[in-house]
């Protein structure tokens, strides 16, 4: 039973009690819903300062767990979540800096896991286009205010 | 006259984007590994059946092999499972079965119960080489060819198309294996 | 019966739709005084029937019908009365009748309030709201039927998903949908206004007090869905960046930029294409969120089912909408006047400046909402954007909004000098930088976050009462109920500003493991675990924890988290215990029974400063959007005004 907890809680408020059995996500039925694996979200880890207990949480709050429907490595109770943080709490026990941890995590499960999108060729537009936006906007209030004072 | 079209053109962009969006909605479900087209990372794992002898994926290289993850805890597994028959007695190469999360004597049981067409399997009860491996869910299906390159990874479990695909591919991986 | 009662009930509610949409529009284009006369019975009637169909469903519910697909997948014989009357909203097919019930009745109040605008007018807004309601009848009855039976029916039911078991799930959705389809009454003046190419200040004027309404239907709808998923959820965050609540903040955003681009239009005449933009956007973003939650286009953690017909329906329909409605933008725009002119420094440029920043946060949220696609659309592979995009480009975009909020309502029209909006301000300014650095550091918060949060809340707070301090000096009659309006809302945005410093900066969490008899501490608060007890619910029972909870040896509050098991569905959830406070809330989750030896469980305990001030911010928003909607000014000399509409034609 422990486990259909996981599946509900990363269904969130799931409105898909039904759809989402017979759907695609089937796949995973089989990892959600299985009694043996007991997991959750909260786990008391033995940090050995407070410094390392907020890297932890922020590492896991901007990793995303890949099997949930979007839910952080923090949030999610799903088995593989479990893994992953514990391998996280481990990392950290070793003394990996964060950009190595987010390293080890892109190369196994892709950019995808990334919630801080990196500033690459194909995210130039995410991170520039509200900035290039703006500058357009304020350009053009410039222009506009110009253009009524003529008329004032 | 072209100031006033511009809302109706970006809108027409986003229109362009949800449909796409919603034709590709359920592949979206699947997270593409990027460990395919890269060399399977070198795990070391005891046996299920011979808890006393190690496997290693640096051994398999040479000749082209098949890795099955499941878990007797997996209900999908048990569906992919015909499948997983016909692959150990049709695919001619390896079908090594990566054993996750599981519990010995019932990972057992349940070979006993279904039936153990794989070649072995390698047991994996902490999820730690799972991880290297980038798997995510039980079923996934791994081919590697003869150099130990991943060539293709497929996740759920396998079905009647699903099921060609995979033979197509692992023919392939043995022609090239030979020439 | 009952099903097919709602069944043609919806059907004939479609009819009068249709009925709407056409001839009143086709006697407002032919003059014809006998078909615009029809729009009005048109609406009640098309709200009656709506109103019978969901109350025809409320039947099935309370009756356990579960001959309907509906009933049966939602609901339960164990499940509380209440519950199932509000589990009518629960599902998709619900929810949408409960959308076209409240869009019959916002065009039935359009009906009861506006009977003084020019005939014409009213007419062809009451016809675009009719088209709209034929879109989602159509969509109802072709792709989600509340009211599609399953023969026979099962003895019981599913369950209502158990997160949707709680009080504040009964309010958020309807205030939610108040909001969006509210959006509809702005939309349906704007392309009223389109229509008949008059002037353009009038029309705007009326379109006001509905914009205030549904915004702050909005506003409080997701602050209850905030609140909720805050102590339903049982991570303690209150917001996530999650697609499905960027689906309903992005026609937050605009809707608050069209609120200001409204008053310059109104009061001055000036950007009447822009506001008509932002109405059809605010409207097309209500609609596009609709279409993200309900079509599975984005991985979200509460989307409702999966289904690509219900998408590529909603989809088009928001094709024909809003490419309908930006096609006569187009055509009819350029014939809009533009109005007096005005100087760099005056209230125009401040609330053309506040359009910038909102109409750019918005485009923001959408882009990063979207990007995913577009980068798998493009064939780059798969990436995700999360609150950490949000979060920093939202903090650069907003932060001039603050900075500069103060001074808006203190500028002059037209024209103004820097000066004489310094000297005011100038005490407000030193009592933000001296009182929010004393709380910040008696607080021991001592980080830029918490300082600027406090200093940013100040000002803006400070601001907006020696605005209305100084305009209740100035004139005799004190405050009208808009500037009250305007001063409350702008208040509750400093309120706001100040729980989300603190709470995001200042905020204890940590995951512990406790055994019965054990007392563990966390941020000056010792928190006791007397017993684990079992307890039963009327479909559920739970293991309880019992906590006390001391603070300087004085005993603060007793906590008794849950895990609950429901028995229908055998959903396993999270009842977290929270005692609110105004300075901090204590907020207990379990986790797991980690050794049954001893008792331990797995705890996470928060402590969450001044969480409470980021809802009272919001509630206060609403109640400012409130109070300024029933301002007499928007409602009164109506009559006069029209008769000048009517005679007064656009320049060409």
């Amino acid at each position: 039973m422990t486990s259909v907890q996981g599946s509900m809680r990363f269904q969130g408020s799931g409105f898909r009690v039904q759809g989402w059995l017979r759907s695609a996500l089937m796949v995973f039925a089989g990892l959600l819903l299985s009694g043996l694996v007991a997991a959750s979200a909260i786990e008391p880890f033995p940090f050995d300062d407070e410094v390392q207990e907020q890297r932890f949480r922020s590492l896991a709050e901007e990793i995303r767990c890949t099997v949930c429907q979007n839910q952080s490595l923090a949030d999610s109770d799903a088995p593989l979540a479990q893994d992953l943080r514990r391998q996280l709490f481990a990392m950290l026990q070793d003394g990996r800096s964060d950009m190595e941890i987010r390293m080890f995590m892109v190369d196994r499960y892709g950019d995808f896991v990334l919630y801080r999108p990196p500033l690459a060729g194909h995210t130039i537009l995410l991170w520039g286009g509200p900035i290039v936006l703006l500058l357009i906007a304020l350009g053009s209030t410039i222009v506009i205010v110009r253009r009524r004072r003529k008329v004032l | 006259m072209i100031r006033m079209l511009l809302p109706l053109i970006v809108f027409a962009g986003l229109l362009v984007l949800l449909i796409f969006g919603l034709r590709t909605a359920d592949q979206r479900e699947i997270v593409q590994s990027p460990l395919v087209g890269k060399p399977v990372p070198e795990i070391t794992l005891p046996g299920l059946n011979d808890p006393e002898t190690t496997y290693s994926t640096a051994e398999l290289i040479g000749e082209p092999y098949i890795i099955n993850v499941w878990g007797s805890w997996c209900w999908a597994c048990r569906e992919e499972h015909p499948y997983i028959d016909r692959l150990g007695r049709e695919a001619g190469v390896p079908l090594v079965g990566f054993n996750w999360k599981d519990e010995r004597e019932d990972a057992l049981r349940w070979l006993n119960r279904f039936g153990d067409s794989w070649s072995f399997h390698m047991v994996d009860f902490e999820g730690r080489a799972a991880i290297d491996l980038g798997v995510y869910g039980a079923p996934e299906t791994y081919l590697v060819d003869h150099r130990g390159v991943i060539q293709h990874k497929h996740i759920g479990p396998i079905d009647a198309t699903v099921f060609e695909d995979l033979m197509r591919r692992i023919v392939q991986m043995r022609a090239e294996a030979d020439s | 019966m009952i099903a097919e009662f709602g069944q043609v009930s919806l059907i004939l509610a479609l009819v009068l739709a249709v009925l709407l949409a056409t001839l009143p529009l086709y006697g407002a284009y032919r003059g014809s005084d006998t078909l615009m006369r029809l729009a009005p019975s048109l609406v009640i009637g098309h709200f009656v029937f709506l109103a019978a169909a969901y109350v025809a469903l409320s039947v099935a519910f309370l009756n356990h019908d579960f001959s309907i697909a509906n009933v049966a997948l939602n609901s339960n014989l164990l499940l509380p009365w209440y519950y199932r009357l509000t589990a009518v909203w629960g599902s998709h097919e619900g929810s949408l009748l409960l959308w076209m019930l409240m869009l019959g009745g916002w065009m039935l109040a359009v009906v009861a309030f506006s009977r003084t605008l020019p005939r014409e007018f009213l007419t062809r807004l009451l016809s675009v709201m009719g088209i709209v309601s034929i879109g989602f009848l159509l969509f109802t009855l072709l792709t989600s039927n509340p009211f599609d039976r399953i023969l026979p029916g099962p003895t019981d039911g599913q369950d209502l998903n158990p997160l949707l078991q709680d009080p504040g799930m009964i309010v958020h959705p309807p205030l939610l949908y108040m909001g969006y389809v509210g959006f509809a009454v702005a939309f349906g003046f704007a392309i009223a206004g389109l229509l008949g190419g008059k002037v353009e200040r009038d029309w705007v004027r009326w379109a006001r007090p509905w914009t205030l309404a549904a915004w702050s239907f909005l506003t409080a709808g997701i602050a209850l869905g905030s609140w909720w998923a805050y102590y339903e959820l049982g991570w303690g965050g209150w917001w996530f960046w999650d697609p499905v609540e960027n689906a309903s903040f992005i026609p937050w955003l605009v809707g608050t930029a069209l609120l200001h681009s409204q008053a310059v239009t109104e009061k001055r005449g000036s950007f009447p294409a822009w506001t008509v933009l932002l109405s059809i956007a605010a409207f097309s973003m209500s609609l596009l969120g609709t279409f993200l939650v309900r079509s599975g286009v984005l991985t979200s953690v509460h989307a409702f089912a999966h289904d690509p017909d219900r998408g590529l329906f909603i989809l088009i329909f928001m094709a024909v909408i809003t490419g309908a409605a930006l096609l006569l933008y187009a055509l009819r725009a350029p014939r809009i006047m533009t109005g007096p002119g005005f100087d760099w420094m005056s209230r125009e440029t401040m609330l053309l400046i506040n359009n910038v920043f909102f109409a750019v946060s918005a485009a923001m949220v959408l882009l990063g909402t979207l990007y995913p696609l577009l980068v798998e659309f493009m064939g780059w592979g798969q990436i995700s954007v999360g609150p950490p995009y949000f979060g920093a480009m939202f903090i650069l975009l907003m932060t001039p909004i603050v900075i500069l909020l103060p001074l808006g309502p203190f500028t002059r029209w037209k024209q103004d000098e820097v000066m004489r909006l310094l000297r005011p301000l100038a005490a407000s300014a030193a009592v933000a930088i001296v009182l929010g650095l004393i709380i910040s550091a008696a607080l021991g918060a001592w980080n830029l976050r918490a300082i600027t949060g406090w200093i940013g809340g100040i000002w803006v707070m400070a601001g907006a009462v020696a605005w209305a301090v100084r305009q209740w000096r100035g004139t005799r009659s004190g405050l009208a109920l808009h500037q009250w309006g305007m001063t409350l809302a702008h208040f509750g945005v400093g309120v706001f500003l100040i729980g989300v410093a603190m709470v995001e900066s200042m905020t204890f969490e940590r995951d512990m493991r406790i055994a019965p008899g054990q007392t563990v501490e966390a941020a000056g608060y010792e928190f006791t675990l007397h017993e684990v007890a079992q307890v039963k619910g009327p479909n559920w029972r739970a293991e309880e924890a019992r906590f006390t909870v001391n603070r300087n040896d004085r005993e603060v509050a007793r906590m008794n988290p849950q895990k609950r098991l429901y028995h229908r569905g055998g959903q396993v959830m999270t009842q977290v215990a929270l005692r609110p406070g105004i300075t901090r809330d204590l907020y207990i989750a379990m986790g797991e029974e980690l050794d049954p030896a001893s008792g331990a469980w797995s705890i996470r305990i928060h402590i969450k400063p001044f969480v409470r001030w980021i809802w009272g911010g919001a509630a206060l928003m609403t109640l400012g959007g409130l109070i300024s909607a029933g301002d007499r000014r928007y409602w009164r000399r109506r009559r006069a005004e029209s008769r000048r509409a009517d005679t007064a034609e656009v320049p060409a």
